[in-house]
């Protein structure tokens, strides 16, 4: 921390919240809001004496509010920057009449009240989203009485508990009597594994913090009784194993089971929990002076506005989602930001350490080199098309548009598309063109393959990173299928716009193939959210028309799964064979129709609106 | 709209028996010939060998090729190696594109080689016609700001920013609380080593 506090290649902002972030890679502008600490913190000698006088007693968050702490204050003995600030919330007054006393007490005069925010802008190439996570709070598990029974304790509150700088300088009691407990029981995967709250996820560290606890209080108190009850002990890490071997030799008892309930014996505030413990298949019952909630990690409950400020993405769990999950964990799906830590999983002080090292290599590759290639492949826009419908902004997944519906304004930034093509597929004016795979490059692919006996061919559109990576690892594998399908590669399959499928059709395919990645592996966050969007709008077309919607199908194939990719093409085949000449023929005849419709359709639009003047 | 005068040239490659076992590469070669705007065809036991590539390059420079098609390959596989090739010669290496004809047709129907074959000149086909709507295409460099933000200053923000800063970047690391540490500084002591977490 004091390395960090001194380097001079850092420039320290606490009490500071980022506000803007505008830009790509290599070029972000950065605005941040630098809250007063209404104390000169260049001047501050962290004495104390302020404090000393501060007549404000509050709880101290930082001691999980077991201690208090006055209006003026030092975090806690070793912040960085070692300086006072004054919680204003709390503060009677920046009126000296009302109080001032601090202000009289400092010598070296840091204190002023009428300090004012700042806001502090700067340039930078790279981006570490390092904003760590919340612990999970127990009060909505009723069952385990944390509102109720005060011996009850987080393992955040224990930790504080038993530290040297605790609220009990380091001596371990309870809360009710102030005594030191005999017996202690710790309640693993609260808030974790837990799919009624919604945390179904394991919190990776609990295992074995609990273990550590346990052994510290082993240490410090050998004839403490500790009970451990569990659904499985995770101790896969480096060492891990011994730490869990140690704990047990100390004579930790671990219990293979989780209490329904928690009850409190009124008299004596002892804490009593009826357990099935699933090694025995026995019902025991277990009274303890304390009791230790090991509670989970949660996502944060302020990262909406990281999220928005970077346009990143979450997992169903609620942290920051990775460019890819093996390949890229450093890395957020735009280039140049990268995540460090918690924030995009749970993870332990030594992951945290290691993760950071990464991004911190990560970010260096680009700063180093001093230049960054952009795509080629990205979208272009034509403004003079453009009707200001906003489609593309929803739709892009790295937030390239903004569109201002109302002031008829768009502004685009290439650097900052990854080519899906999603927009051009959703783009219903044709002002957005997809390059290298533009309109035309496809449909002149389709029209080549159904030049002859299209009713023997099934056009199956696949993305890049996985459906036809998959095709390829089902030919690696010499996997054989029926030589009737024709791939056309687009890079994700948000690229897959409905006119091309509707044209296969025109053209007399008897089926057609829309394929991509699964759901979480999409290459472009995602982007194939709306390809099935208008996958099941074509399906309800189809239904409309008269059109079988079981010809065009909608399958997802990752690069891995060749047998998969097999499976399906044989599947298809056999669903080809089932479609009649009679039956392609009306559907040609029907989409041909339509085609004709849309177009008297906009015909007609067009001659009814004031034509659009060019600028 | 289409360029109609363009000049394309398809290369198939037999891959040693990998293509040629189960496609009639020459019967390929024959039709792309007859395909329209191809203008030169030609195959080879491997495109992507020094050989192979080296035929590439004399054909684009005598024969004035404005597009090249290779069929062979995945370009998940190749992709890479004929832009460089194409590249060499002063063409833009997005004027170059593979016709997969390996992954996705040969090893997937071997011992049907009529039926392979068909496909092959159907997927070659596909290429040619793309082909006339390819452009030219930039890959632009922009310069990077040689700063990082750090948005964090638990022990990961910290890490990483005594990391880079270590290196020499500037390092912009922006906290909410008054301190750094997160909630690391607030436990009494971290696993695996039992010490103190401050």
């Amino acid at each position: 921390m004091m390395d960090v506090g001194r380097h001079p290649n850092i420039k320290l902002l606490t009490n500071s919240k980022v506000e803007a972030i505008k830009g790509y890679v290599g070029n972000f502008d950065v605005k941040v809001l630098k809250k007063t600490r209404y104390v000169d913190e260049t001047q501050c000698t962290a004495c104390g004496d302020c404090a000393e006088v501060c007549p404000v007693v509050v709880p101290d968050a930082y001691q999980q509010g077991l201690s208090s702490r006055k209006a003026i204050y030092i975090p806690f003995p070793q912040a960085v920057p070692s300086a006072s600030l004054i919680d204003m919330e709390s503060c009677l007054g920046t009126n000296p009449i009302a109080c001032g006393k601090c202000a009289d007490k400092c010598d070296k005069k840091c204190i002023d009240y009428d300090a004012k925010d700042e806001t502090i802008e700067f340039k930078v190439g790279t981006v570490i989203v390092a904003t760590g996570m919340d612990v999970f709070d127990p009060v909505i598990l009723e069952e385990y009485g944390y509102t109720k029974h005060e011996n009850v304790v987080t393992s955040m509150e224990f930790e504080r508990l038993l530290s040297a700088g605790g609220p009990s300088d380091g001596h371990f009691i309870r809360p009710t009597d102030r005594q030191r407990p005999k017996t202690v029981g710790f309640v693993q995967c609260v808030g974790s594994r837990c799919e009624k709250i919604g945390k179904p996820y394991c919190s990776n560290i609990c295992c074995m913090n609990t273990i550590k606890d346990t052994l510290l209080l082993k240490d410090h108190y050998p004839d403490i009784q500790a009970k451990v009850f569990y659904i499985d002990i995770r101790a896969f890490g480096k060492g891990f194993e011994d730490l869990f071997k140690r704990s047990k030799e100390a004579g930790v008892q671990y219990i293979r089971g989780i209490p329904g309930e928690i009850t409190e014996d009124p008299k004596s505030r002892n804490l009593k929990v009826m357990v099935e413990d699933t090694t025995s298949n026995k019902i025991e019952e277990h009274e303890f002076d304390m009791m230790v909630l090991s509670v989970g990690v949660t996502p944060r409950l302020d990262m909406p506005e990281v999220q928005q400020l970077l346009t990143l993405s979450k997992t169903p769990d609620g942290f920051f989602m990775e460019a890819h999950p093996k390949l890229k964990p450093v890395d957020a799906p735009s280039t140049g930001i990268y995540f460090a830590g918690c924030a995009e999983a749970p993870k332990d002080v030594k992951d945290s350490v290691t993760q950071a090292s990464a991004a911190a290599a990560r970010a260096e590759t680009l700063l180093s080199a001093g230049k960054v290639k952009l795509e080629a492949i990205t979208s272009t826009l034509d403004t003079a098309l453009c009707r200001y419908c906003a489609t593309c902004s929803r739709v892009c997944p790295y937030g390239a548009f903004t569109v201002d519906p109302k002031k008829k304004t768009i502004s685009y930034i290439d650097a900052l598309c990854k080519g899906c093509g999603t927009c051009a597929a959703e783009c219903r004016f044709g002002a957005l063109t997809m390059k290298h795979f533009t309109d035309e490059q496809i449909v002149t692919q389709i029209d080549a393959h159904l030049a002859e006996d299209p009713g023997e061919k099934v056009i199956v559109f696949a993305c890049n990173w996985c459906s036809y990576a998959g095709a390829d690892t089902c030919g690696g594998a010499r996997l054989q299928y029926p030589p009737n399908q024709r791939l056309i590669r687009t890079m994700c399959s948000g690229r897959v716009d409905e006119k091309f499928v509707l044209h296969a059709f025109r053209k007399g395919a008897p089926m057609v193939v829309v394929s991509g990645c699964h759901y979480v592996d999409c290459h472009y966050i995602d982007a194939n959210r709306w390809t099935q969007k208008r996958v099941e709008k074509l399906w309800d077309k189809f239904e409309k028309w008269g059109i079988r919607p079981e010809r065009l199908l909608l399958e997802w194939i990752s690069a891995a799964e060749g047998q998969r990719f097999q499976k399906t093409m044989q599947d298809i085949e056999e669903l080809r064979k089932k479609v009649t000449k009679e039956e392609i023929e009306q559907t040609v005849k029907i989409l041909t129709e339509e085609e004709e419709k849309d177009k008297a359709k906009a015909k007609k639009k067009q001659a009814d609106s004031p034509t659009k003047k060019k600028s | 709209m289409p360029q109609d005068d363009l000049k394309i040239g398809v290369f198939i490659c037999e891959c040693g028996t990998n293509i040629a076992g189960s496609v009639d590469v020459d019967s390929v070669v024959a039709n792309a010939k007859k395909t329209g705007n191809v203008v030169y065809s030609t195959k080879s036991r491997y495109m992507c060998s020094e050989p192979g590539q080296a035929e590439i390059k004399k054909a684009i420079k005598e024969e004035k090729l404005d597009r090249v098609i290779i069929a062979a390959c995945s370009p998940r596989m190749h992709e890479p190696t004929f832009r460089e090739c194409v590249a060499s010669v002063g063409m833009n290496p997005y004027l170059v594109d593979m016709a997969n004809i390996r992954e996705q047709c040969s090893w997937v129907h071997m011992g049907n080689r009529e039926a392979a074959t068909k496909k092959a000149k159907d997927i070659m086909k596909a290429y040619v016609a793309r082909a006339r709507y390819l452009q030219p295409q930039e890959e632009k460099e922009i310069p990077v700001e040689r700063a990082t933000l750090i948005i964090g200053g638990g022990i990961a923000g910290m890490q990483s920013a005594l990391d880079l800063a270590d290196a020499g970047y500037q390092v912009y690391l922006v906290e909410k609380e008054p301190s750094l540490g997160g909630l690391m500084s607030k436990l009494a002591k971290t696993y695996p080593t039992m010490d103190c977490a401050i």
